[in-house]
């Protein structure tokens, strides 16, 4: 049973379980109220799934690419539930849940279940602020449904990704305005690489910016 | 209150103090403090301070981050030092405003998080009030006595408070209109050349100094200004005065004397925090006086304090250093106090507010 988080685009929070499937899920899409909305849906999808932190095996953090403060709110929850459940923290990059959910619905199944392979290729494009889109392009899912990454991700502006995304710059791509991240599918997402013995991702945030700050060149003179 | 109750985990069903696990990230130091009533158990900081050193300031983006990293680490540490589970806490208190909104939400949704996976009640607090309240963990066996007024002095905030009752009663007196006094410390040490943080430069470099060599302006204490804000503050005028006065030196040719600088500059800024400090002493006729805020560990203003509190015949608080830079005991300490005291905990979905006024002692 896993608890899964990600605040990379709106908030939204799951619990879910390998064989019994998305046991809960709640998502408010708003894009500023992380703080405000996380402990709430983290309680709603507990009691929803009627499960307590003890039975939780894992939690699982949505680690972005995504506008960084909301971002951090989920990450942070998320080591937070589990450091005092008393379980670990695993992270999963939130462009992987939004292409296992697209590409496991163009293969006419749900997140929930299992299978096989698909050829089809996506571009994940979310919003990233500052006039700049973040994208990651996906051939498919492979033998055991897991999302093969092509390209990225990475930090565009939108209108250079028909460069940045090269060979794939053909694919269908995700509006940037209405792409959502749902923790059911970064929760199942989770499951799958469990049961397949895969690596999960690097604990670190997907921040893809460094913080906007130029080291000062000294003081500015006040006199003329 | 008693002392100290070690090992209370087997107290029985008498009212025992509260256990309070208390989190701050309002600013740059990720603080992690654990209290049983007002009995401190852990104090652990973990400062973003150096990463800040080559901006001349704290940078927002780089604390959060920061914040985010050092969270789980200072959990840990905080419980193992105070020797106790988390299992064993009654409670779990939190910073929720006021300081820089994407540092205070990291430290909001772990605590959200952590007293959801523990099942304990959750305690918003504001960060200000808690730094009044960190004087209740002195280990002196003095009891902080009250009302007392209290100047909360740091590179985030200057502000002097009238505190009538710690969870229910406090008013802001004055607040800085610009630039916090830590920034102006910061501020005079880059344009003298000194390293980040400047606070404990200035106080370095003016050990030698004269602090009578050069009289530099005080801020909002004409009259006029007094009309309007007899209890706020500026100094960014300040800041601009001692820059020009450096620049028309280096103009001329002349040496600047750093040391008659820095000491005249430090005077000027503990001059007026302590001219107005005992001004609202003495306006509401309250004999106690309260330090708190990283400034407090600046010599100069803790002599000055010492001088004028003797002669107005206040008395002077100064909790220890580490319980006056930001830290999560104090957080815990006023967590504790408000459960104390009955109060109901705070709702499942306050935000980060950075600019919550003191007047909101917990957000309900
Ligand atoms: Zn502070």
């Amino acid at each position: 049973m896993i608890l899964a988080i990600d605040t990379s685009a709106g908030s939204s929070v799951a619990v879910v379980d390998r064989d019994g499937g998305v046991l809960a899920e709640h998502t408010v899409a708003d894009t500023r109220r992380h703080a405000e909305v996380i402990g709430r849906l983290i309680d709603d999808s507990l009691r929803e799934a009627g499960v307590a932190p003890s039975d939780l095996s894992a939690v699982v953090a949505g680690r972005g690419p995504g506008p960084f403060t909301g971002l951090r709110v989920g990450i942070a929850a998320a080591r937070a539930f589990a450091f005092g459940a008393g379980v670990p923290c695993l992270s999963v990059g939130s462009h992987d849940a939004v292409a296992f959910e697209r590409l496991s619905a163009a293969a006419g199944r749900s997140v929930a279940a299992s299978g096989g392979a698909v050829d089809s290729p996506l571009v994940v494009v979310t919003d990233a602020r500052r006039r700049e889109v973040a994208f990651s392009s996906w051939s498919g899912l492979d033998d055991d449904g897991l999302p093969v990454l092509a390209v990225g991700p990475a930090l565009v502006r939108p209108a250079d990704l028909d460069e940045a995304t090269g060979a794939s710059s053909s694919w269908p791509r995700t509006d940037p305005d209405a792409t959502t991240v749902s923790a059911a599918a970064l929760g199942m997402l989770a499951e799958r690489l469990f049961e397949h013995g895969r690596p999960f991702a690097d604990a670190e945030p997907l921040y893809l910016r460094e913080p906007d700050v130029t080291p000062s060149a000294g003081p500015k003179p006040v006199t003329r | 209150m008693t002392a100290t109750r070690a090992s209370s985990s087997a107290a029985g069903p008498v009212a025992r103090e509260p256990l309070v696990l208390g989190i701050e990230t309002s600013c740059d130091e990720t603080g992690i403090g654990i209290v049983r009533g007002r009995t401190l158990l852990a104090n652990v900081i973990s400062s973003s301070m150096d990463e800040h050193a080559r901006y001349g300031g704290v940078v927002p983006e780089v604390a959060a981050r920061a914040h985010l990293e050092a969270l789980e680490p200072a959990l840990a540490a905080a419980l193992a030092e105070a020797g106790v589970t988390t299992d064993e806490l009654d409670a779990v208190a939190v910073t929720s405003g006021p300081g820089l909104a994407g540092a205070l939400m990291v430290g909001v949704g772990a605590a959200k998080a952590l007293a959801l996976a523990t099942g304990k009640p959750l305690y918003a607090v504001n960060h200000l009030v808690g730094h009044v309240g960190a004087d209740v963990l002195r280990d002196d066996g003095s009891e902080l006595e009250l009302p007392t007024i209290a100047l909360l002095v740091s590179g985030g905030h200057t502000s002097l408070l009238h505190v009538r009752d710690l969870v229910d009663d406090v008013e802001l007196l004055g607040e800085t209109i610009d630039d916090a006094a830590g920034e102006a410390f910061d501020k005079v040490a880059r344009l003298l050349g000194l390293p980040y943080p400047g606070g404990p430069q200035i106080d370095r470099v003016a050990e030698g100094g004269d602090p009578k060599a050069i009289r530099f302006p005080r801020g909002l204490t004409l009259p006029k200004d007094l009309a309007k804000h007899r209890y706020d503050f500026s100094f960014s005028g300040l800041k601009t005065a001692v820059a020009r006065w450096v620049e028309q030196r280096r103009s001329e040719g002349g040496a600047v004397p750093v040391a008659d600088v820095a000491a005249s500059f430090r005077e000027a800024v503990a001059d007026v925090l302590l001219t107005k400090a005992l001004a609202a002493c003495a306006d509401r006729g309250v004999p106690r006086l309260l330090l708190g805020g990283g400034v407090v560990a600046n010599a100069r203003v803790r002599q000055l304090a010492a001088e004028r509190c003797a002669a107005a015949g206040v008395e002077l608080r100064v909790p220890p250093l580490s319980l006056c830079t930001d830290n999560g005991a104090m957080i815990a300490a006023l967590g504790a106090e408000l459960v104390s005291r009955g109060r109901a905990p705070s709702p499942l979905d306050f935000g980060a507010d950075s600019t919550l006024p003191v007047t909101t002692v917990q957000a309900v």
